[in-house]
């Protein structure tokens, strides 16, 4: 009953499609999947008609150049993703088979990096011809990104053998910063959703985990200094995070060449800090007396910052990579407003009534600190957009959806480094073809100078938490994140909907191959093996 | 209400630390705290008729709790019994100590000692239940005892902090307000795997639903695998996997059968049959175009499109596929579709315009008018009844008084309220759907939409609104598969479940969102990935924590004990999936041993 609603912009179609030199029929679907295809689109792809054929016995990868327990872990891990998968057949008839492939030889020039970091090489070559295959990058992040290329160019035929085309690869990021964030506060998320989560982020090459790990409604983080804050922050003492499973994660990250960016969003977004923090938060006033509740953290008292710069020497050492992100939007005034101490303090500093000056002295202080355990950071626009001067290092990152790209534009013209999310909440669902929208979004869609251009380093992808947890997280993230992947890795004028949408169908019914409940986007159709759950006992 | 647990649930609401193991709700904008009464723990949903609760309560010792009943000898019974002893054990208890009585026994006393061969639309599922020094459940039929047993199962609860099971003291008298209250899964569009159709009647009878409305084929693919026409599915259907055998089918319908649901399935015809014309190009009719047969015009039609009305092979070919069907399913009803049948096909064809002039047909409505008349009388002569989409209906064709029309129609300039008072006004008995697709999925709270839709509330006499026997939740699968389907219908079906069973009056949804949210963790707690409607968390378990899988144990969990909870793939698989779930869980263990 529903089908007439149901325009896509895609034709259905009906009949007969070429595949790999045979004909088949295909069904009434709206979106036809395409074979062998990568996703995202390498900035330079051919491929050819020669079809070599790889036995699973026998195939191997090699390191001929450096390597590390980052690679190794890639080659045992890819084995398994390509070869190991229940059977998905192809019917073949090998009109243009060229020869077997018993080998890809990995050539990583550089020694290996300990961890991702911004602004890694993530090159690489791959070439499939009749003299091998092979596969150069200068460092061991571009020989991932090129793995999880060729492991996507292999299709199943029979229960042993494999085929790949003759192909040819130059492949690199159009963007350093490709992230995805997840919220474990407002539902908490399993360790093994998160790394599922990561796991799904490698095979679409985003490289930025941004773990939006508490917020007013809960802290799971469990911390060594202030081990309160979970217990009295998070929501029961089985929704946490130990250090341990953090490490975990982080770890699991680092072998898939993902950075991880914890969030701990101040001076707002903290209620749950404050169920611990004695004093940290803002008390309310209402008729001259406090009125039992909390604002955002009390940017007047010393005590804050001493509680912060203990908080943050912790969080330094517990998460590698260099940024941490340290929010900043969606600072309520009303409480500070109302609180006399505050008055008083703003009138010292000279502040006038200028709150968003209080919120940059917090800002600026808060700042100062991280920069003292010598770690970059990331703030939300708010900062920025409030007046608030604060150093160049500091990356912005833009999410409110008035005007996205004028605040893209604005942000670089101030000099800061920009990654954009506006356009790519994950969380905000609507019926139907979706996709799109997100795929049409290019952060360098503003009038600025090459300089300005430059400034903006990606983008993120987000799913905030309000409406999912472990029942849903999966399956409404993917794939339509990979949409944003495709954006952020490909070049500029890979931006075709209707030309990319064969390739998603064949990423999503891969990542469905793979294990992941990647959900359907195109409508009607079908994938060779459906995701199921276990069969009730 | 003043009692303790209610102190207890409101004392961890922000500032305390909450160690419940209900559901909870998080609610952050303090200076608005929610609205609505908080339910204690074990409240019910669907909300009974009459539920008078005592503050006095029992321990309930799940390892030797029995039911007891003198019909054991009805595998309805027993089977059911096997499904809330597991369900009791999923909690993790100490062994009993405290001043409170303890239950261990429920008598389940049925009146009707048959036991039933299916669910019949008549059935009566009325119960009474009252928890106390003896404890015992009564109802007529074996379907309302069915109900009354997750009622009770809804009533145990665990106490905070502690680890004992506990039931308060309580007296219900309870029976639906509609008959009908259906779930609509399009199996189509998206081929569903078993497990999940399987899974998905669990969590209907968690809700109290009793139809299982299985629009089984459709343009897009013919799935259901034929007896008498293997050639429907070998050529219909998306692919040789992705195909309900004779055997799954049973399958379903016997699952179904223990947990008092009816299976209604649907063979949607003359339109919505592509699909079926893979086969039998012949059913359809083809649309000319250019002169030409069996040539598609772009937005106007297909090469080929809804059933020739003008064959009589046509009428041949139903009646021996309807009698097939009728066999393969027992249930009293059939749905026959009808709907869109859009003529622009018929208009562009000479053969049809001969066969109207020659059979002194004027319009497209009345050649409708003639498949309809005739497909329900194939169906007739069976002793079936059948459910049609209002279309036909609308335009005037006459069916069978005992026949069902589904109201799917309805938007923001003709509401669905115009519709049920021109069909119910023709006295056949409705069912709605329109308020309740649930494929259309918004951002936030649209549970509270699908509450709030009454279906009685038309313009019409008593008698017409009388005329109203229910309604179903429709899941259309364009953008819907296994991936995300029971997350999408759970708990928002469950906002339906209630509208259809409980009382008119029942409507308070501020009220209703702390039981449901307790609703959704049960169901979470019984391995159903029902998703989140307000911030917050399920206790002492969330899905995919090993605890809350207790009844779909992961058989290769035990096998590798190293790996996590939940592990890579958190929901795999049926028994030629667990080979993807052992080969992800080794990329996992990859990892850890570095």
């Amino acid at each position: 009953m529903a089908r007439t609603f149901a325009l896509f912009h895609f034709a259905c179609i009906v009949g007969l499609v070429f595949s790999n030199g045979e004909y088949r029929e295909r069904e009434t679907v709206s979106v036809t999947a395409s074979n062998g295809m990568p996703w995202p689109m390498p900035q330079q792809y051919s491929s050819t008609s020669d079809t070599f054929t790889i036995n699973r016995n026998a195939f191997k990868f090699r390191a001929t150049g450096q390597s590390c327990d980052i690679l190794s872990s890639a080659f045992f891990r890819y084995q398994t993703i390509i070869f190991g998968f229940r059977e998905e057949v192809l019917k073949f008839h090998p009109k243009f088979k060229a020869g077997s492939l018993t080998e890809l030889d990995v050539n990583v020039k550089n020694k290996c990096d300990q961890y991702p970091y911004l602004g890694m090489d993530e090159s690489y070559n791959l070439t499939i011809s009749s003299s091998g295959a092979t596969l150069n990058s200068n460092s061991v992040w571009g020989a991932l990104r090129g793995i999880e290329t060729f492991s996507q160019l292999v299709l199943q035929r029979s229960k042993d053998m494999f085929t790949v085309n003759g192909t040819t690869i130059v492949d690199y990021p159009r963007f350093q910063h490709r992230g995805l964030l997840l919220d474990t506060s407002r539902h908490f998320l399993d360790v093994s959703i998160i790394k599922q989560n990561l796991l799904a982020m490698s095979q679409s090459k985003f490289n930025v985990f941004h773990w939006h790990i508490v917020d007013d409604q809960s802290f799971p983080y469990t911390s060594n200094n202030f081990p309160d804050m979970a217990t009295m922050g998070a929501y029961d003492s089985k929704h946490i995070y130990t250090q341990d499973q953090i490490a975990e994660i982080i770890e699991f990250a680092r072998i898939l060449g993902i950075r991880v960016i914890p969030e701990f969003d101040s001076p707002g977004h903290s209620q749950s800090w404050g169920k611990s923090i004695k004093d940290l938060l803002t008390k309310c006033y209402s008729s001259g007396k406090p009125n039992g509740q909390y604002g955002p953290i009390d940017p007047s008292l010393e005590t804050s910052y001493g509680f912060l710069s203990k908080f943050f020497a912790e969080i330094a050492k517990v998460f590698p990579d260099h940024y941490v992100h340290l929010g900043g939007d969606e600072v309520n005034f009303d409480c500070w407003k109302s609180n006399p101490n505050i008055t008083a303090f703003m009138k010292q500093k000279d502040f006038g009534t200028d709150y968003a000056k209080l919120e940059e002295y917090y800002m600026q202080r808060l700042l100062e600190i991280v920069s003292g355990v010598k770690k970059g950071y990331m703030i939300w626009q708010e900062v920025v957009d409030n007046g608030a001067k604060i150093s160049k290092e500091t990356i912005v990152e833009i999410y409110k959806n008035e005007a996205y790209m004028y605040h893209v534009f604005l942000t670089t013209l101030k000099g800061y480094r920009t990654v954009l999310q506006a356009c790519w909440y994950l969380d905000l669902i609507k019926y139907g073809v979706q996709w799109p929208a997100f795929y049409s979004c290019d952060p360098h869609d503003f009038f600025g100078t090459a300089e300005q251009k430059k400034l903006v380093i990606g983008g993120e992808t987000c799913m905030w938490g309000e409406y999912v947890d472990n029942t849903n997280v999966l399956s409404r993230t993917w794939p339509r994140a990979s949409v944003v992947a495709e954006r952020l890795w490909s070049a500029q004028n890979v931006k075709d909907a209707n030309a990319a949408a064969p390739r998603l169908e064949e990423h999503r019914c891969r990542m469905i191959k793979r294990g992941f409940p990647a959900e359907a986007v195109n409508g009607p159709g079908y994938c060779f093996q459906e995701y199921s759950i276990h069969e009730p006992v | 209400m003043a009692d303790h647990m209610v102190v207890r649930l409101t004392a961890c609401f922000f500032w305390m630390f909450p160690l419940a193991l209900e559901a909870k709700l998080t609610y952050i904008a303090i200076r608005l705290p929610l609205k609505g009464e908080q339910a204690a723990p074990g409240a019910p949903w669907p909300l009974p008729r009459t539920w008078t609760k005592s503050t006095t309560r029992l321990m309930v010792d799940p390892t030797n709790f029995r039911f007891t009943s003198s019909m054991t000898y009805c595998d309805i019974v027993t089977s059911a019994f096997d499904r809330y002893y597991r369900i009791l054990q999923l909690e993790k208890t100490s062994s009993l100590s405290g001043p409170e009585q303890v239950m261990t026994s429920l008598s389940v006393d049925i009146a009707d000692k048959t036991c039933p061969g299916y669910p019949d639309p008549n059935m009566d599922e009325s119960y009474n239940l009252t928890i106390g020094s003896t404890s015992r459940l009564t109802s007529a039929t074996v379907w309302g005892a069915l109900r009354g047993l997750e009622t009770f199962s809804q009533l145990i609860y665990k106490e905070e902090e502690g680890h004992q099971l506990f039931v308060n003291k309580t007296q219900i008298i309870d029976q639906p307000r509609f008959h009908y209250r259906g779930i609509m899964l399009d199996t189509a569009r998206h081929f569903l795997p078993m497990p999940i159709l399987l899974k998905n009647l669990d969590a209907m009878a968690y809700n109290k639903f009793n139809v299982f409305h299985w629009h089984i084929v459709d343009d897009q693919s013919f799935p259901y695998e034929s007896v008498e026409f293997p050639t429907l599915t070998e050529k219909g259907a998306y692919g040789p996997k992705l195909i309900y055998t004779q055997e799954n089918v049973k399958h379903v319908i016997d699952e179904a059968r223990l947990r008092g649901i009816r299976v209604i399935p649907e063979f949607d015809t003359p339109g919505h049959t592509q699909s079926w014309g893979k086969a039998f190009r012949s059913l359809l009719t083809p649309c000319w175009e250019d002169g030409k047969p069996g040539v598609a015009k772009p937005n106007y039609h297909g090469a080929y499109e809804i059933m020739d009305p003008s064959r009589d092979s046509t009428y041949t070919f139903m009646e021996k596929f309807i009698g097939e069907v009728v066999k393969v399913f027992p249930d009293q009803y059939l749905h026959l579709g009808m709907d869109e049948s859009y003529p622009a096909c018929w208009k562009s064809s000479p053969n049809i315009t001969s066969f109207m002039k020659e059979n002194n047909i004027s319009t497209y409505v009345q050649l409708m008018e003639l498949y309809v008349t005739k497909v329900l009388d194939i169906v007739e002569r069976t002793n079936k009844s059948y459910v049609i989409w209002q279309d036909p209906i609308e335009d005037g064709t006459k069916a069978k008084p005992d026949t069902i029309v589904e109201v799917w129609r309805g938007n923001s300039t003709v509401p669905w309220q115009h519709y049920m008072t021109r069909i119910a006004s023709q006295g056949y008995k409705t069912i709605l759907s329109s308020c309740w697709y649930l494929n259309y999925i918004s951002y936030g709270q649209d549970w509270r939409k699908y509450y709030q839709c009454e279906p009685q509330n038309f313009t019409g006499s008593a008698d017409q609104h009388s005329n109203v026997i229910g309604g179903e939740a429709c899941v259309w699968a364009e953008y819907i598969d296994g991936t995300n389907i029971l997350s999408t219908l759970w708990p928002r079906a469950s906002a339906v479940a209630e509208r259809l069973w409980s009382s008119r009056d029942v409507t308070d949804v501020e009220s209703a969102k702390f039981r449901l949210d307790q609703q959704r963790c049960r169901m979470v707690r019984r391995g159903i990935p029902a998703k989140p409607i307000l911030d917050g968390y399920c206790g002492d378990y969330e899905f995919g924590f090993p605890e809350s899988m207790g009844i779909y144990k992961q058989e290769t969990q035990e096998e590798h004990p190293n790996t996590s909870a939940g592990s890579l793939v958190w929901s795999s698989s049926s028994l030629t999936f667990t080979l993807l779930l052992i080969l992800a869980q080794k990329i996992v263990r990859i990892f850890y041993h570095l």
